[in-house]
């Protein structure tokens, strides 16, 4: 072996196992200090001063901080963190660096809105995202949408929500059902099938599989919340006409006439406590729901459906 | 004249690709061809932004970078390695020898940003499986990074004239940076007065506008582009070549070799 091969062989040697050696260290120092990789902090939150850093590449800076905000909601989503501190102004800069940037408002706002842990919480925020991106694209009718859908299930506020979709059904070629919308939350924005067209209008309006699937699961939803509603005022009648609690579902359904007791969307029969509170069999299958869950029931990660 | 010119711009090209600068590509292709596949994976509904932004932001780094290290030394090297002499001493005028440095720079770039644009169209085609018409637009923004190229060719050229090459890279990347910010310029002009915005004005029309010739972010939107923009952006940027030129002319003309 001449001397020139042995130096390459040695260096080769020494290079591998320095690689190796600095890659045990690294992941070694990481399990000694946990959390401190996952910092929950960005460094330049004004949306100007990072425009103007970015050298007028803005719109791969956009992809960059609207993938930051994406993968900072996920994550946090997952560890059903309850503080969603960054997300907001992830979004802004986002926005800020390119106003035109659509799945930043559609998504944004369902991540800044609901409350925790499926969203940060924040609806004031994500209507501030919402009239920012229609004051950029003012003949966008999805964003007045997206906003009303705000004001309607976070908010409560009705006269709010039907504004805006009145606002919407004017901008040219905006879907007709905004303007069945603005109506409908006049008269009828409480009742169940106005929470049901207002998701079916969003599954059928969209061809993204998350916003879909976000859909599917919030129409099981109100279908669970619909029975549990009903089922609840049944066994009430019950108990006013018996004076007591009953025993099983089977005994209202029986003083109801009912052919059966009814099924959640799974096809599993809804249960009945001792204290005659109707409960959904699997709440972890329904993930929205507010109605039908055991008392102190704190939910799970939502498993997503694709089918209505 | 021009076979002379022809000549220097060719030698200049086939150093270039001598130096290796074409490996940059591979590069390129690894990090559009990563974009195009992971992106997809870690957000949500931006993939052909991402294909088209990324694309073109690198087109135009790679090229600012290529440019500005390769311009500075286009002079200096020659006269460190003493070739300088030897072409001098042949029947070529000097301004002849910086215009032939200047297209030779100038034509590998065009060569590089072709072989890019080759590679943005295939990861675009990966992500979106089909070509529509406003993504043609993208050969729009192409022309107008050229137009940046040419731009920042002359100018390291003419700083190359004069300095010496590490000084010559921040001059250029200076006013690269400064070219980019040229509109706020304009903008803090019109906020202050007297001797302040006659100078602040001056100095917003001296350093190139870089980002009239930005059209990515439209671009990646398929927003149109004006015919009126390309025709004037094209004006502005051969004009202000020109201007740079003359100017790394004249000092080459007048420096002493000796």
């Amino acid at each position: 072996m001449n001397a020139r091969l042995r130096t390459t062989i040695v260096a080769a040697t020494c290079l591998i196992v320095s690689l190796n050696a600095s890659i045990i260290l690294l992941r070694n120092i990481d399990r000694i200090r946990p959390g401190e990789i996952a910092e929950d902090e960005l460094y330049i939150n004004s949306p100007k001063m990072v425009k103007r850093a970015s050298l007028g590449f803005d719109g791969l800076m956009a992809c960059i901080y609207w993938t930051r905000a994406v993968q900072y909601f996920g994550h946090r989503h997952y560890q059903r963190e309850y503080s969603y501190n960054e997300l907001a102004p992830l979004l802004e800069i986002t926005t800020a660096l390119d106003p035109q940037l659509m799945p930043a408002y559609h998504f944004g706002a369902s991540f800044l809105a609901p409350a925790p842990p499926n969203g940060a919480g924040q609806p004031d925020r994500a209507i501030r995202l919402m009239e920012y991106g229609i004051q950029q694209n003012p003949d966008n009718w999805r964003l007045y949408y997206d906003l009303g859908f705000v004001y309607y299930t976070e908010l409560r506020d009705f006269k709010k929500a039907g504004e805006v979709f009145a606002r919407g059904s004017r901008v040219p070629n905006a879907h007709p059902f905004l303007k069945v919308l603005a109506a409908d939350m006049a008269e009828h924005a409480q009742d169940f099938s106005t929470a049901r067209l207002l998701w079916s209008a969003a599954y059928e309006s969209s061809q993204d599989t998350n916003i879909r699937q976000n859909a599917v699961e919030h129409l099981r939803a109100i279908q669970v919340e619909e029975d549990v509603t009903n089922l609840q005022n049944a066994v009430s009648r019950f108990v006013e006409r018996n004076g007591r609690i009953p025993t099983s579902l089977w005994e209202v359904a029986s003083a109801e006439h009912l052919r059966g007791v009814p099924v959640d969307p799974d096809g599993i029969p809804y249960e009945l406590s001792i204290d005659g509170q109707v409960l959904v069999a699997n709440p972890d299958n329904f993930p929205f729901i507010t109605k039908g869950t055991p008392p102190g029931y704190k939910p799970g990660m939502p498993t997503f459906h694709t089918k209505r | 004249m021009s076979g002379r010119i022809v000549h220097i711009a060719f030698n200049t090209f086939r150093e270039a690709v001598r130096d290796r600068v074409l490996y940059n590509l591979i590069a390129f292709a690894l990090l559009l061809s990563g974009a195009a596949i992971f992106v997809g994976q870690i957000s949500i509904e931006i993939e052909r932004l991402v294909v088209v932004n990324l694309g073109l932001t690198a087109v135009s780094l790679f090229g600012v970078v290529i440019a500005i290290f390769i311009g500075i030394g286009l002079v200096s090297k020659e006269i460190e390695k003493r070739t300088l002499y030897t072409v001098l001493s042949r029947p070529v005028r000097r301004w002849e020898f910086i215009v032939g440095k200047f297209f030779g720079l100038a034509g590998t770039l065009v060569v590089n940003t072709f072989f890019m644009a080759i590679g943005v169209f295939g990861a675009l085609l990966y992500v979106a499986h089909k070509f529509s018409g406003p993504d043609s637009l993208i050969f729009v923004a192409l022309y107008f990074i050229v137009l940046q190229f040419l731009i920042i060719c002359s100018l390291a050229l003419l700083f190359s004239s004069f300095s010496s090459p590490l000084l010559s890279a921040v001059f250029a990347f200076s006013l690269f940076v400064i070219g980019s910010f040229a509109d706020d310029l304009r903008g803090f002009a019109t906020l202050t007065s007297g001797i302040t915005r006659w100078i602040a004005t001056g100095a917003a029309y001296l350093v190139p506008n870089f980002s009239a010739l930005n059209i990515v972010s439209a671009v990646a939107h398929q927003q149109p582009i004006a015919g009126q923009l390309v025709l004037q952006n094209t004006l502005y940027a051969l004009f202000y070549t020109a201007m740079a030129l003359s100017g790394a002319v004249l000092i080459f003309e007048r420096r002493n070799l000796k």
